[in-house]
């Protein structure tokens, strides 16, 4: 069985070796999760505060290049206006995911940033326009990070009703069919967010609920809609009047009261207990977790009311989270931040890094390894499954950045045997150490430990 | 354990536990008498995000559907196909294929899957081949993979997935091989054989790597016979597609008889106006690029476009449509009878929709894939009902293949 200092690491942390000051024991770690979030303040990230003026920039921009598109002579200098306002959206990107590699890499709180990475993926959303570049990562820093150890259902609330959400479920869209401006224009709803606010976000798809609660839930988010200069507001022309019925229980009243009061309601059911617990214990314990393991987490969930800091004590306390082998495949991201914390680089090196070697050495490389840099396929994010990272296609190109990337990051290499040693421990194999004492140059030595089966599961 | 699932199976077949031993193998009879999967090639492409099948092919002729679509169902442009179903504008380029009877469609077809119109599950029904019956956690094998497995002798070149994403339609005992054209592997030899030296004891690794070695060397080596890049500019929009389409092009000309390919952005809930076409450009593209890379090879291939399921037959309050049900199979190939749009067409009446939303489904796509690999292999029915489908029911055959 594997000591708990380096389970400690590789389950809930990113890797060997620990940082400084990194907290190994469940009260420790709990703790830390309580205390401040001393990551986000020594990088900070760009939240909506930040990003809703240039995106605004740049959607006016862009209209006003549209507006002029047939005076030659003003509409160039328009649409050049326009690439500048657009530049400064694309650099928040940018920045963001910078931070996010900081935060990660750099901070001694890993549990802290493994959850924020969970959270941020079961709330998924992806910028579909580049004018929205910057705001999944402010989803992020608004809605998963102000509440990673607190209650789920502010966590809920704070991300159905961010503007990320609401621009990429289309919820920014959806009309009450029998609201003052439904009955004008002749629109209607958009079931999206409705759906999947149900069925991803909370009480999952085996949960009991048909057809009409989604179209129900569709008709009471509407009045939730974004504007481009105060972020979320909710609209009183566009909702739905009259009251809804969700999963068995009638919300009434008007403004944004009844939402909330049905994501309160649906953030503690038994079965987004049951959904969660089940979701957290697979992604951090196992693809095919202990039934009795998922239970008691479902237990506290339900006995705490959804407070996520009860639910991670049970994790930690339970025996599976320490014994059961280590068998999940690191996922790309995982990977890389795994990687560039083992080669000794630290959060700042993550912000030095310039806009071209960042890309060309992390966020592309990312893409290839099959998980393109906050753009999953859909809103239920990334799989879990190891079959999913480590195929043919997947695992060529781990190896292909683990042999040709550190050397451009790192002067001088470390010795690989040592390297080997610090990176997993007690966890590096025999077949693995004979191995690097025998790769030809210290280059392919270090490759080998990155690309090994031990530092790729977790 | 997780992990070793893929292993097991796959050790499983190595191991010579041959699916040749299968109780229902005996019944198996070859397309072409020969052994293997003789000259015939299928493509199987699988549309993510739930194709909306009434815009791919529009009932014109039905007067409601413009009531239900006031902005996407009028003035569509599309091109009448028989005097009752139009082609969508952004399919034109395939209108040489239909009037070649090259090119055919399934109208209200679907999986068993019913009612939740989740994605997700909608796409592990379409690619498990499976039943409401089974839950579908418990299937750890795709469709396509039981077919190939089917067959006895052939070789792990048999059957490629296409392209980055995983196609959970092939996963299975049986061999078979993912690749992404745009990946190289430059491995010094001694690192290749360390490699696989560290990836020994962990059979994922270690199988993974070994294709991908392998993969990689056969690149290096093979001579570039790609078609060349395309210069106009809507083509370059294609550019992906055609890397794809021209590896997977390549290998078919050689050992290869099955590829599948996945095809994303069907998902239109806004604006589909403005959305779906470059989605149908890219599936027109796709289609009609493996035609040309194929050449005289096209005659003996059929590919398949499926999604998990349809969209509502009503455009929604932001001239999208939502998830609904009954949707679309499209067939292609000098191997198909086409130049017709099959499937018990169940009418647009309020009361025949399902779920007084969606196109009424009226056949299993499952079906008419075991027709299309009955038509090209000569599988027992028996076998494509049980093994391959377990819980399909062929029904008549509409004589998909030639």
């Amino acid at each position: 069985m594997t000591d708990p200092t380096t389970v400690a690491a590789m389950r809930f942390g990113y890797g060997l070796p620990l940082p400084q000051g990194a907290p190994t024991t469940p009260d420790a770690m709990l703790a830390a999760l309580s205390g401040p979030d001393v990551a986000a303040k020594t990088w900070p990230g760009l939240g909506l505060a930040q990003v809703l003026g240039p995106r605004q920039n740049a959607e006016a921009s862009r209209a006003a290049a549209r507006a002029l598109r047939d005076l030659a002579d003003q509409h160039d200098a328009a649409r050049e206006q326009y690439r500048t306002d657009l530049r400064v959206v694309n650099d928040q990107a940018t920045r963001s995911a910078q931070v996010t590699f900081a935060r990660a890499v750099g901070s001694p709180d890993g549990f802290r940033e493994r959850l924020v990475a969970f959270w941020a993926n079961h709330f998924t959303t992806v910028a579909r326009f580049r004018l929205d570049g910057a705001m999944p990562s402010a989803l992020v820093e608004d809605a998963i990070r102000p509440h990673v150890a607190g209650r789920f259902a502010d966590m809920l609330r704070a991300a159905t009703l961010h503007p990320s959400m609401i621009t990429y479920l289309d919820q920014g869209l959806s009309i009450g069919p029998n609201s003052p401006i439904g009955l004008k224009r002749k629109r209607g709803l958009n079931e999206n967010l409705a759906r999947e606010l149900i069925e991803l976000h909370t009480i999952g798809v085996d949960g009991r609920y048909t057809q009409t609660d989604v179209r129900q839930m569709a008709e009471l988010l509407t009045g939730v809609v974004f504007d481009a200069s105060k972020g979320q507001v909710f609209d009183t022309k566009w909702a739905e009047p009259g009251a809804e019925t969700v999963l068995g229980k009638t919300y009434a009243g008007d403004g944004e009261a009844p939402i909330l009061e049905v994501l309160d309601d649906l953030a503690v059911r038994p079965e987004t207990a049951r959904h969660l617990a089940h979701k957290l214990a697979v992604h951090f314990v196992g693809d095919d977790p202990d039934p009795a393991l998922v239970a008691v987490l479902a237990q506290s969930w339900e006995d705490s009311g959804g407070d996520l800091a009860a639910v991670y004590g049970a994790l930690l306390d339970a025996p599976q989270a320490w014994d059961a082998p280590l068998t999940k495949a690191r996922q790309p991201y995982d990977f890389l931040v795994a990687s560039l914390r083992a080669l000794g680089l630290g959060g700042e090196d993550m912000l030095d890094f310039a806009d071209n070697p960042f890309k060309r050495m992390v966020l592309g490389p990312l893409k290839v390894m099959g998980q393109p840099w906050q753009t999953p396929r859909g809103p239920d994010g990334w799989p879990e499954v190891d079959t999913a990272w480590i195929s043919p296609q997947g695992l060529a190109a781990r190896i292909s950045w683990a042999m040709t990337v550190p050397g451009r990051l790192v002067t001088p290499m470390p010795d690989p045997e040592t390297f080997a040693r610090n990176s997993l421990g007690p966890l590096a194999g025999e077949r693995l150490l004979w191995a690097v004492e025998r790769s030809e140059s210290i280059r392919e030595g270090v490759g080998l430990v990155l690309a090994s089966p031990e530092f790729n599961r977790r | 354990m997780a992990m070793n699932r893929r292993f097991f199976l796959r050790g499983a077949a190595l191991m010579g536990c041959s699916v040749a031993a299968h109780p229902l193998m005996s019944t198996v009879t070859l397309a072409q008498g020969g052994p293997g999967f003789g000259d015939n090639r299928l493509v199987v492409i699988i549309l993510r995000g739930a194709m909306d099948g009434l815009d791919a092919v529009q009932p014109l002729a039905d007067p409601l559907f413009a009531t239900y679509r006031p902005t996407l169902g009028v003035d569509t442009g599309a091109t009448d196909l028989d005097g009752y179903f139009a082609l969508h504008k952004d399919l034109g380029g395939l209108n040489d294929l239909w009037a070649k009877g090259e090119l055919g469609f399934a109208q209200a077809v679907s999986t068993p899957y019913r009612d939740k119109r989740s994605h997700f599950e909608g796409q592990d029904m379409l690619e498990a081949g499976t039943g409401m019956d089974v839950p579908l956690n418990k299937v750890k094998d795709g469709w396509l993979n039981r077919m190939v497995g089917a067959v006895p002798g052939m070789s792990a070149e048999t059957a490629y997935a296409v392209g980055r994403e995983a196609l959970p339609l092939l996963d299975g005992a049986a061999p078979v091989r993912n690749w992404t054209p745009d990946l190289k592997l430059d491995l010094s030899a001694q690192s290749q054989l360390l490699l696989e030296q560290i990836y020994h004891d962990d059979p994922l690794f270690r199988d993974s790597a070994t294709e991908a070695m392998e993969l990689a060397a056969e690149m290096a080596l093979g001579a570039d016979n790609a078609l060349p890049a395309p210069s106009d500019p809507a083509a370059r929009k294609t550019a992906d597609v055609d890397t794809l389409v021209d590896f997977a092009a390549d290998r078919m000309k050689g050992a290869t008889r099955i590829a599948a390919f996945s095809l994303s952005g069907w998902d239109t809930h806004r604006s589909q106006a403005g959305a779906i076409p470059q989605s149908f450009q890219k599936l027109e593209r796709m289609i009609l690029r493996l035609r040309d890379a194929l050449g005289p090879d096209w005659g003996k291939t059929t590919v398949l476009a499926m999604t998990e399921f349809g969209r509502t037959v009503a455009e929604n309050g932001t001239r999208g449509t939502d998830h609904g049900t009954g949707g679309l199979l499209i067939t292609a190939g000098g191997a198909v009878r086409g130049g017709r749009v099959m499937g018990r067409w169940p009418g647009l009446d309020e009361a025949a929709l399902y779920d007084r939303r969606d196109l009424m489904p009226t056949s299993d796509v499952r079906s008419w894939a075991g027709w299309a690999m009955r038509g090209l292999y000569g599988f027992d029915p028996a076998l494509l009902e049980r093994t391959i489908f377990p819980g399909m029911q062929l029904g008549d055959d509409p004589r998909l293949i030639l």
